[in-house]
Protein backbone atom coordinates (compact mmCIF):
# COMPACT_ATOMS: atom_id res chain seq x y z
CA UNK A 1 0.00 0.00 0.00
CA UNK A 2 2.80 2.00 0.50
CA UNK A 3 4.30 1.95 -2.68
CA UNK A 4 1.04 2.69 -4.17
CA UNK A 5 0.75 5.87 -2.25
CA UNK A 6 3.96 7.01 -2.78
CA UNK A 7 5.21 5.66 -5.84
CA UNK A 8 9.31 6.04 -6.88
CA UNK A 9 10.21 9.39 -8.29
CA UNK A 10 11.10 9.28 -11.90
CA UNK A 11 14.29 10.83 -11.57
CA UNK A 12 15.83 8.02 -10.18
CA UNK A 13 15.46 5.28 -12.74
CA UNK A 14 15.13 8.06 -15.72
CA UNK A 15 17.78 8.86 -18.16
CA UNK A 16 19.10 12.37 -17.53
CA UNK A 17 18.63 13.98 -21.05
CA UNK A 18 19.60 17.40 -21.56
CA UNK A 19 16.28 17.79 -23.74
CA UNK A 20 17.41 21.01 -25.09
CA UNK A 21 17.69 23.72 -27.67
CA UNK A 22 20.83 24.78 -28.83
CA UNK A 23 21.59 27.08 -31.93
CA UNK A 24 24.91 28.49 -33.67
CA UNK A 25 25.27 30.96 -36.17
CA UNK A 26 27.94 32.43 -38.31
CA UNK A 27 28.21 36.35 -39.09
CA UNK A 28 30.67 38.71 -40.46
CA UNK A 29 33.97 37.84 -38.54
CA UNK A 30 32.73 35.57 -35.76
CA UNK A 31 29.91 33.12 -34.44
CA UNK A 32 26.99 33.27 -32.08
CA UNK A 33 25.92 30.12 -29.86
CA UNK A 34 23.18 30.14 -27.48
CA UNK A 35 21.47 27.72 -25.64
CA UNK A 36 18.84 27.10 -23.23
CA UNK A 37 19.67 25.89 -19.22
CA UNK A 38 17.27 23.08 -18.69
CA UNK A 39 18.39 19.20 -18.05
CA UNK A 40 15.43 16.76 -17.95
CA UNK A 41 15.17 13.09 -16.16
CA UNK A 42 11.40 11.89 -17.52
CA UNK A 43 9.56 14.67 -16.34
CA UNK A 44 11.48 16.28 -13.85
CA UNK A 45 13.66 18.99 -14.44
CA UNK A 46 17.38 18.05 -12.10
CA UNK A 47 19.07 21.45 -13.26
CA UNK A 48 17.76 24.00 -14.75
CA UNK A 49 20.61 26.53 -14.74
CA UNK A 50 23.41 23.94 -16.52
CA UNK A 51 25.76 25.66 -19.54
CA UNK A 52 25.44 23.43 -22.17
CA UNK A 53 28.15 25.55 -24.30
CA UNK A 54 31.56 23.79 -23.08
CA UNK A 55 34.65 25.15 -24.12
CA UNK A 56 36.75 22.58 -26.40
CA UNK A 57 39.33 25.83 -26.95
CA UNK A 58 39.93 29.34 -26.38
CA UNK A 59 37.93 30.22 -29.68
CA UNK A 60 36.63 26.77 -29.76
CA UNK A 61 32.99 25.93 -28.37
CA UNK A 62 30.77 23.08 -28.38
CA UNK A 63 26.94 22.96 -27.42
CA UNK A 64 25.71 19.80 -25.83
CA UNK A 65 22.17 18.06 -26.51
CA UNK A 66 20.96 14.48 -26.39
CA UNK A 67 21.84 12.65 -23.35
CA UNK A 68 23.89 14.72 -20.64
CA UNK A 69 26.29 11.89 -19.54
CA UNK A 70 27.57 11.10 -23.47
CA UNK A 71 27.38 14.83 -24.78
CA UNK A 72 29.58 16.19 -22.01
CA UNK A 73 32.24 12.60 -22.20
CA UNK A 74 32.20 12.96 -26.01
CA UNK A 75 33.57 17.59 -25.12
CA UNK A 76 35.60 16.61 -22.17
CA UNK A 77 38.11 13.89 -24.51
CA UNK A 78 37.60 16.28 -27.55
CA UNK A 79 39.02 19.30 -25.36
CA UNK A 80 41.92 16.98 -24.31
CA UNK A 81 43.05 15.86 -27.73
CA UNK A 82 42.33 19.36 -28.98
CA UNK A 83 44.30 20.62 -26.31
CA UNK A 84 47.88 18.01 -27.12
CA UNK A 85 47.02 18.81 -31.04
CA UNK A 86 47.95 22.79 -30.42
CA UNK A 87 50.73 21.96 -28.59
CA UNK A 88 52.19 19.32 -31.65
CA UNK A 89 51.32 22.09 -34.31
CA UNK A 90 52.52 25.06 -31.66
CA UNK A 91 49.38 26.72 -33.05
CA UNK A 92 45.46 27.04 -32.72
CA UNK A 93 43.48 24.41 -33.77
CA UNK A 94 41.59 25.17 -36.50
CA UNK A 95 37.74 24.58 -36.25
CA UNK A 96 37.21 21.78 -38.48
CA UNK A 97 40.16 19.45 -36.54
CA UNK A 98 37.81 20.32 -33.43
CA UNK A 99 34.80 19.63 -35.38
CA UNK A 100 36.38 15.97 -37.19
CA UNK A 101 37.97 15.04 -33.69
CA UNK A 102 33.79 15.53 -32.27
CA UNK A 103 32.70 13.93 -35.61
CA UNK A 104 35.06 10.67 -35.21
CA UNK A 105 34.08 9.70 -31.62
CA UNK A 106 30.53 10.57 -32.97
CA UNK A 107 30.81 7.88 -35.59
CA UNK A 108 32.80 5.01 -33.82
CA UNK A 109 31.06 4.64 -31.44
CA UNK A 110 27.39 5.32 -33.12
CA UNK A 111 25.50 2.57 -31.47
CA UNK A 112 26.27 3.23 -27.64
CA UNK A 113 26.18 6.80 -27.74
CA UNK A 114 23.51 9.39 -28.10
CA UNK A 115 24.40 12.95 -28.79
CA UNK A 116 24.40 15.95 -30.76
CA UNK A 117 27.10 18.29 -30.79
CA UNK A 118 27.36 21.42 -32.52
CA UNK A 119 30.71 23.00 -33.18
CA UNK A 120 31.41 26.41 -33.78
CA UNK A 121 34.41 28.80 -33.48
CA UNK A 122 36.79 31.04 -34.98
CA UNK A 123 39.64 30.43 -36.69
CA UNK A 124 42.42 32.35 -38.89
CA UNK A 125 42.54 30.22 -41.64
CA UNK A 126 38.62 30.64 -42.59
CA UNK A 127 36.90 32.95 -39.71
CA UNK A 128 33.68 31.97 -38.08
CA UNK A 129 32.88 28.43 -38.79
CA UNK A 130 29.78 25.98 -38.28
CA UNK A 131 29.58 22.54 -37.74
CA UNK A 132 26.95 20.20 -37.05
CA UNK A 133 27.89 16.65 -36.19
CA UNK A 134 24.70 14.61 -36.00
CA UNK A 135 25.21 10.67 -35.52
CA UNK A 136 28.53 11.07 -37.41
CA UNK A 137 27.83 13.27 -39.93
CA UNK A 138 29.98 16.18 -40.44
CA UNK A 139 28.73 19.02 -42.20
CA UNK A 140 29.47 22.87 -42.48
CA UNK A 141 26.65 25.01 -42.43
CA UNK A 142 25.77 28.87 -42.28
CA UNK A 143 23.62 28.17 -39.18
CA UNK A 144 22.92 24.93 -37.03
CA UNK A 145 19.86 24.40 -35.04
CA UNK A 146 19.47 21.21 -32.74
CA UNK A 147 17.75 19.45 -29.52
CA UNK A 148 14.51 18.64 -28.90
CA UNK A 149 13.37 22.41 -28.89
CA UNK A 150 14.79 22.95 -32.46
CA UNK A 151 11.99 21.33 -34.11
CA UNK A 152 9.36 24.27 -33.12
CA UNK A 153 11.99 27.15 -34.58
CA UNK A 154 12.65 25.49 -38.06
CA UNK A 155 10.22 28.16 -39.89
CA UNK A 156 11.14 30.88 -37.54
CA UNK A 157 15.05 30.36 -38.81
CA UNK A 158 14.36 29.57 -41.98
CA UNK A 159 12.54 32.70 -42.79
CA UNK A 160 14.84 35.02 -40.90
CA UNK A 161 18.17 34.10 -41.78
CA UNK A 162 20.28 36.42 -43.60
CA UNK A 163 23.58 35.87 -45.03
CA UNK A 164 26.29 38.72 -43.48
CA UNK A 165 24.48 39.88 -40.39
CA UNK A 166 26.24 42.22 -37.86
CA UNK A 167 27.21 41.07 -34.55
CA UNK A 168 24.51 42.60 -32.54
CA UNK A 169 21.97 41.20 -34.84
CA UNK A 170 23.51 37.78 -34.77
CA UNK A 171 23.12 37.72 -31.21
CA UNK A 172 19.35 38.98 -31.12
CA UNK A 173 18.53 36.31 -33.76
CA UNK A 174 19.92 33.79 -31.52
CA UNK A 175 18.37 35.00 -28.49
CA UNK A 176 14.74 35.55 -30.40
CA UNK A 177 15.03 31.84 -31.53
CA UNK A 178 16.16 30.64 -28.01
CA UNK A 179 12.86 32.54 -26.69
CA UNK A 180 10.64 31.13 -29.02
CA UNK A 181 11.97 27.65 -28.63
CA UNK A 182 11.71 27.82 -24.76
CA UNK A 183 8.29 28.69 -25.10
CA UNK A 184 7.01 25.84 -26.31
CA UNK A 185 8.92 22.99 -25.81
CA UNK A 186 8.61 21.29 -22.11
CA UNK A 187 11.77 20.10 -22.17
CA UNK A 188 13.45 23.56 -22.81
CA UNK A 189 13.45 26.28 -20.51
CA UNK A 190 15.50 28.29 -17.66
CA UNK A 191 18.15 30.94 -19.04
CA UNK A 192 19.57 31.44 -21.80
CA UNK A 193 23.41 31.35 -22.13
CA UNK A 194 24.86 33.01 -25.43
CA UNK A 195 28.76 33.01 -26.51
CA UNK A 196 29.92 35.26 -29.42
CA UNK A 197 33.53 34.03 -30.44
CA UNK A 198 35.45 36.37 -32.79
CA UNK A 199 38.97 37.32 -33.17
CA UNK A 200 39.33 38.77 -30.17
CA UNK A 201 38.35 36.08 -28.18
CA UNK A 202 35.32 34.20 -26.92
CA UNK A 203 32.50 36.17 -24.59
CA UNK A 204 30.06 34.10 -22.27
CA UNK A 205 26.81 35.78 -21.42
CA UNK A 206 24.08 34.83 -19.66
CA UNK A 207 20.25 36.11 -20.11
CA UNK A 208 17.49 35.95 -17.45
CA UNK A 209 14.25 34.79 -18.16
CA UNK A 210 12.38 37.94 -17.24
CA UNK A 211 14.89 40.23 -19.50
CA UNK A 212 14.46 37.36 -22.75
CA UNK A 213 12.19 39.04 -25.43
CA UNK A 214 8.19 38.91 -25.33
CA UNK A 215 6.34 37.79 -28.07
CA UNK A 216 2.70 37.60 -28.66
CA UNK A 217 1.13 35.95 -25.50
CA UNK A 218 -2.47 35.56 -24.70
CA UNK B 1 16.85 -47.49 -5.41
CA UNK B 2 17.94 -46.73 -9.19
CA UNK B 3 14.09 -46.85 -9.62
CA UNK B 4 13.63 -43.83 -7.17
CA UNK B 5 16.63 -41.85 -8.86
CA UNK B 6 15.49 -41.95 -12.11
CA UNK B 7 11.65 -41.27 -11.04
CA UNK B 8 13.65 -38.05 -8.82
CA UNK B 9 15.94 -37.06 -12.41
CA UNK B 10 12.76 -37.39 -14.08
CA UNK B 11 10.58 -35.16 -12.18
CA UNK B 12 12.89 -32.90 -11.91
CA UNK B 13 13.64 -32.40 -15.51
CA UNK B 14 10.26 -31.96 -16.20
CA UNK B 15 9.30 -29.50 -13.68
CA UNK B 16 12.47 -27.41 -15.12
CA UNK B 17 11.29 -27.66 -18.71
CA UNK B 18 7.93 -26.93 -17.93
CA UNK B 19 9.13 -23.75 -16.22
CA UNK B 20 11.39 -22.81 -19.30
CA UNK B 21 8.77 -23.38 -21.35
CA UNK B 22 6.08 -21.65 -19.89
CA UNK B 23 8.58 -18.43 -19.79
CA UNK B 24 9.22 -19.05 -23.40
CA UNK B 25 5.16 -19.01 -24.18
CA UNK B 26 5.09 -15.73 -22.03
CA UNK B 27 7.58 -14.32 -24.20
CA UNK B 28 6.12 -15.38 -27.15
CA UNK B 29 2.71 -14.15 -26.39
CA UNK B 30 3.42 -11.07 -25.03
CA UNK B 31 5.42 -10.24 -28.58
CA UNK B 32 2.11 -11.02 -30.66
CA UNK B 33 0.20 -8.57 -28.62
CA UNK B 34 2.95 -6.08 -29.32
CA UNK B 35 2.82 -6.54 -32.65
CA UNK B 36 -1.10 -7.21 -32.72
CA UNK B 37 -1.79 -3.47 -31.28
CA UNK B 38 0.72 -2.12 -33.55
CA UNK B 39 -0.84 -3.72 -36.57
CA UNK B 40 -4.61 -2.67 -35.42
CA UNK B 41 -3.20 0.97 -34.94
CA UNK B 42 -2.10 1.16 -38.40
CA UNK B 43 -5.44 -0.21 -39.74
CA UNK B 44 -7.35 1.99 -37.46
CA UNK B 45 -5.16 4.89 -38.95
CA UNK B 46 -5.70 4.28 -42.43
CA UNK B 47 -5.31 7.57 -44.89
CA UNK B 48 -3.82 10.13 -42.78
CA UNK B 49 -3.79 13.96 -43.52
CA UNK B 50 -0.20 14.40 -42.40
CA UNK B 51 -0.73 18.30 -42.58
CA UNK B 52 -0.63 21.64 -41.94
CA UNK B 53 -3.38 23.91 -41.17
CA UNK B 54 -3.90 27.06 -39.78
CA UNK B 55 -6.41 29.87 -39.28
CA UNK B 56 -5.78 33.70 -38.17
CA UNK B 57 -8.38 36.53 -37.95
CA UNK B 58 -7.81 39.65 -39.02
CA UNK B 59 -9.35 43.30 -38.67
CA UNK B 60 -13.07 42.44 -40.43
CA UNK B 61 -12.95 38.77 -40.62
CA UNK B 62 -11.11 35.55 -40.70
CA UNK B 63 -8.56 32.94 -43.47
CA UNK B 64 -8.16 29.82 -43.28
CA UNK B 65 -5.84 27.90 -45.21
CA UNK B 66 -4.07 24.16 -45.20
CA UNK B 67 -1.71 22.65 -47.27
CA UNK B 68 -2.96 20.08 -49.99
CA UNK B 69 -1.44 16.56 -49.99
CA UNK B 70 -3.42 13.34 -48.27
CA UNK B 71 -0.62 11.02 -47.47
CA UNK B 72 -0.63 7.11 -46.75
CA UNK B 73 1.43 5.80 -44.18
CA UNK B 74 4.34 8.21 -44.44
CA UNK B 75 6.09 7.26 -47.75
CA UNK B 76 2.91 7.38 -50.55
CA UNK B 77 0.53 10.61 -51.44
CA UNK B 78 -2.35 9.31 -52.48
CA UNK B 79 -3.30 13.06 -53.25
CA UNK B 80 -1.38 16.01 -54.54
CA UNK B 81 -4.69 18.37 -54.52
CA UNK B 82 -7.14 17.67 -51.85
CA UNK B 83 -9.25 20.54 -50.60
CA UNK B 84 -9.17 20.38 -46.66
CA UNK B 85 -11.52 23.37 -46.12
CA UNK B 86 -14.71 22.24 -45.78
CA UNK B 87 -17.64 24.42 -46.03
CA UNK B 88 -20.47 23.96 -43.52
CA UNK B 89 -22.09 26.43 -43.54
CA UNK B 90 -22.54 30.07 -45.85
CA UNK B 91 -19.81 32.14 -43.82
CA UNK B 92 -18.31 29.19 -41.47
CA UNK B 93 -15.36 26.86 -42.83
CA UNK B 94 -13.60 23.63 -41.10
CA UNK B 95 -9.83 22.63 -41.65
CA UNK B 96 -9.32 18.64 -40.91
CA UNK B 97 -6.00 17.13 -39.61
CA UNK B 98 -5.74 13.52 -38.57
CA UNK B 99 -7.87 10.57 -40.40
CA UNK B 100 -9.29 11.65 -43.39
CA UNK B 101 -12.33 8.92 -43.14
CA UNK B 102 -12.89 10.20 -39.24
CA UNK B 103 -13.27 13.81 -40.32
CA UNK B 104 -15.52 13.67 -43.49
CA UNK B 105 -18.06 11.46 -41.52
CA UNK B 106 -17.91 14.27 -38.91
CA UNK B 107 -18.24 17.06 -41.03
CA UNK B 108 -20.86 15.75 -42.85
CA UNK B 109 -22.87 14.99 -39.65
CA UNK B 110 -22.07 18.65 -38.40
CA UNK B 111 -23.19 19.68 -41.50
CA UNK B 112 -26.41 18.30 -41.96
CA UNK B 113 -26.85 19.01 -37.94
CA UNK B 114 -26.16 22.89 -38.66
CA UNK B 115 -28.37 23.83 -41.63
CA UNK B 116 -31.34 21.85 -39.54
CA UNK B 117 -30.35 24.38 -36.68
CA UNK B 118 -30.28 27.52 -38.84
CA UNK B 119 -33.89 26.71 -40.15
CA UNK B 120 -35.20 26.07 -36.57
CA UNK B 121 -33.58 30.02 -35.77
CA UNK B 122 -34.46 31.26 -38.62
CA UNK B 123 -30.78 32.80 -38.98
CA UNK B 124 -27.56 32.15 -40.16
CA UNK B 125 -25.72 30.09 -36.94
CA UNK B 126 -23.15 31.06 -34.62
CA UNK B 127 -19.11 29.66 -35.18
CA UNK B 128 -19.78 28.91 -31.98
CA UNK B 129 -22.94 27.03 -32.58
CA UNK B 130 -20.94 25.13 -35.53
CA UNK B 131 -17.89 24.15 -33.35
CA UNK B 132 -19.77 23.00 -30.52
CA UNK B 133 -21.79 20.27 -32.60
CA UNK B 134 -17.92 19.22 -33.50
CA UNK B 135 -16.88 19.10 -30.31
CA UNK B 136 -20.20 17.23 -29.20
CA UNK B 137 -19.30 14.42 -32.07
CA UNK B 138 -15.85 14.55 -31.38
CA UNK B 139 -16.18 13.93 -27.69
CA UNK B 140 -18.96 11.34 -27.29
CA UNK B 141 -16.86 9.43 -29.68
CA UNK B 142 -13.81 10.03 -28.09
CA UNK B 143 -12.40 6.18 -28.54
CA UNK B 144 -13.17 5.57 -32.03
CA UNK B 145 -12.39 8.97 -33.80
CA UNK B 146 -8.51 10.28 -34.27
CA UNK B 147 -9.26 13.91 -35.69
CA UNK B 148 -9.13 17.55 -34.52
CA UNK B 149 -10.97 20.15 -36.26
CA UNK B 150 -10.22 24.07 -36.86
CA UNK B 151 -13.86 25.91 -36.96
CA UNK B 152 -13.48 28.74 -38.57
CA UNK B 153 -15.87 31.97 -39.65
CA UNK B 154 -18.11 35.12 -39.43
CA UNK B 155 -21.25 35.93 -37.97
CA UNK B 156 -23.43 38.99 -36.56
CA UNK B 157 -22.74 38.23 -33.08
CA UNK B 158 -19.44 38.47 -32.65
CA UNK B 159 -17.92 39.29 -36.23
CA UNK B 160 -14.49 36.55 -37.12
CA UNK B 161 -13.78 33.60 -35.13
CA UNK B 162 -12.03 30.27 -34.71
CA UNK B 163 -12.36 27.68 -32.61
CA UNK B 164 -10.20 24.70 -32.29
CA UNK B 165 -11.87 21.28 -31.19
CA UNK B 166 -8.82 19.02 -30.40
CA UNK B 167 -8.39 15.00 -30.54
CA UNK B 168 -10.17 14.49 -26.99
CA UNK B 169 -12.96 17.34 -27.75
CA UNK B 170 -11.82 20.25 -26.38
CA UNK B 171 -13.15 23.41 -27.16
CA UNK B 172 -11.09 26.42 -27.57
CA UNK B 173 -11.80 29.95 -29.07
CA UNK B 174 -8.26 31.54 -30.20
CA UNK B 175 -6.59 34.61 -32.04
CA UNK B 176 -5.11 32.50 -34.64
CA UNK B 177 -3.95 28.56 -34.27
CA UNK B 178 -2.39 26.13 -35.96
CA UNK B 179 -2.25 22.55 -36.34
CA UNK B 180 -1.15 19.40 -38.13
CA UNK B 181 1.92 17.58 -38.59
CA UNK B 182 3.69 20.61 -39.98
CA UNK B 183 2.52 22.84 -37.43
CA UNK B 184 5.62 22.14 -35.20
CA UNK B 185 7.93 23.14 -37.40
CA UNK B 186 5.88 26.94 -37.76
CA UNK B 187 5.35 27.24 -34.15
CA UNK B 188 8.49 29.97 -33.83
CA UNK B 189 7.53 31.62 -36.78
CA UNK B 190 3.89 32.58 -35.85
CA UNK B 191 4.62 33.19 -32.40
CA UNK B 192 7.15 35.98 -33.42
CA UNK B 193 5.11 37.28 -36.39
CA UNK B 194 1.34 37.48 -35.30
CA UNK B 195 -0.08 40.70 -34.04
CA UNK B 196 -3.80 41.28 -33.74
CA UNK B 197 -5.91 43.03 -35.67
CA UNK B 198 -3.84 43.04 -38.91
CA UNK B 199 -5.26 43.87 -42.30
CA UNK B 200 -5.96 41.44 -45.24
CA UNK B 201 -2.86 41.80 -47.20
CA UNK B 202 -0.81 41.46 -44.29
CA UNK B 203 -2.84 38.27 -42.90
CA UNK B 204 -2.63 36.78 -46.23
CA UNK B 205 1.32 36.98 -46.50
CA UNK B 206 1.25 35.82 -42.98
CA UNK B 207 -0.44 32.68 -43.86
CA UNK B 208 0.90 31.87 -46.75
CA UNK B 209 4.89 32.56 -45.72
CA UNK B 210 3.67 29.86 -42.51
CA UNK B 211 2.20 27.65 -44.61
CA UNK B 212 5.30 27.32 -47.12
CA UNK B 213 7.59 27.50 -44.37
CA UNK B 214 5.70 24.24 -43.16
CA UNK B 215 6.03 22.49 -45.91
CA UNK B 216 9.13 22.99 -46.80
CA UNK B 217 10.28 20.98 -43.63
CA UNK B 218 7.31 18.94 -43.39
CA UNK B 219 7.43 15.31 -45.47
CA UNK B 220 4.04 15.00 -45.29
CA UNK B 221 2.81 18.54 -46.17
CA UNK B 222 2.98 19.96 -49.47
CA UNK B 223 0.97 20.52 -53.05
CA UNK B 224 -0.43 24.21 -53.16
CA UNK B 225 -1.87 26.18 -50.80
CA UNK B 226 -5.57 26.56 -50.19
CA UNK B 227 -6.86 29.47 -48.16
CA UNK B 228 -10.25 30.93 -47.89
CA UNK B 229 -10.99 34.41 -47.02
CA UNK B 230 -14.01 34.65 -44.83
CA UNK B 231 -15.51 38.49 -44.30
CA UNK B 232 -18.92 40.20 -43.71
CA UNK B 233 -19.72 40.17 -47.43
CA UNK B 234 -18.36 37.23 -48.16
CA UNK B 235 -15.91 34.20 -48.68
CA UNK B 236 -13.18 34.15 -51.17
CA UNK B 237 -11.05 31.30 -51.94
CA UNK B 238 -7.44 31.73 -53.06
CA UNK B 239 -5.35 29.28 -54.32
CA UNK B 240 -0.97 29.76 -54.40
CA UNK B 241 0.55 26.88 -56.84
CA UNK B 242 3.99 25.46 -55.34
CA UNK B 243 6.16 27.74 -57.85
CA UNK B 244 4.51 30.88 -56.72
CA UNK B 245 5.27 30.19 -53.02
CA UNK B 246 7.42 32.34 -51.62
CA UNK B 247 11.46 31.15 -50.99
CA UNK B 248 13.66 31.77 -48.31
CA UNK B 249 17.07 31.57 -47.98
CA UNK B 250 18.41 27.85 -48.93
CA UNK B 251 15.91 27.55 -51.40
Amino acid sequence: MSEEMFPEPEWLSEEVKTGTTIIAVTFDGGVVLGSDSRVSAGESVVNRVMNKLSPLHDKIYCALSGSAADAQTIAEIVNYQLDVHSIEVEDDPLVCSAATLVKNISYKYKEELSAHLIVAGWDRKKGGQVYATLNGLLSRQPFAIGGSGSFYIHGFVDAEYRKNMTKRESQEFVVNALTLAMGRDGSSGGVAYVVTIDKGGAEEKCILGNELPRFFDQ
Amino acid sequence: MRLTITRFAVSFTVIIWRHVLKKFIHNLYVEFLIMEKQHSYSQVKGVSTGTTILAVKFNGGVIIGSDSRASMGESYVSSKTINKLIQVHDRIFCCIAGSLADAQAVTKMAKFQLSFHSIQMESPPLVKAAASIMRELCYSNKEELQAGFITAGWDRKKGPQIYVVSLGGMLLSQPFTIGGSGSTYIYGYVDAKFKPDMSLEEAKQFSINALALAMGRDNVSGGVVHLVVITEPGVKHIVVPGDKLPKFHDE
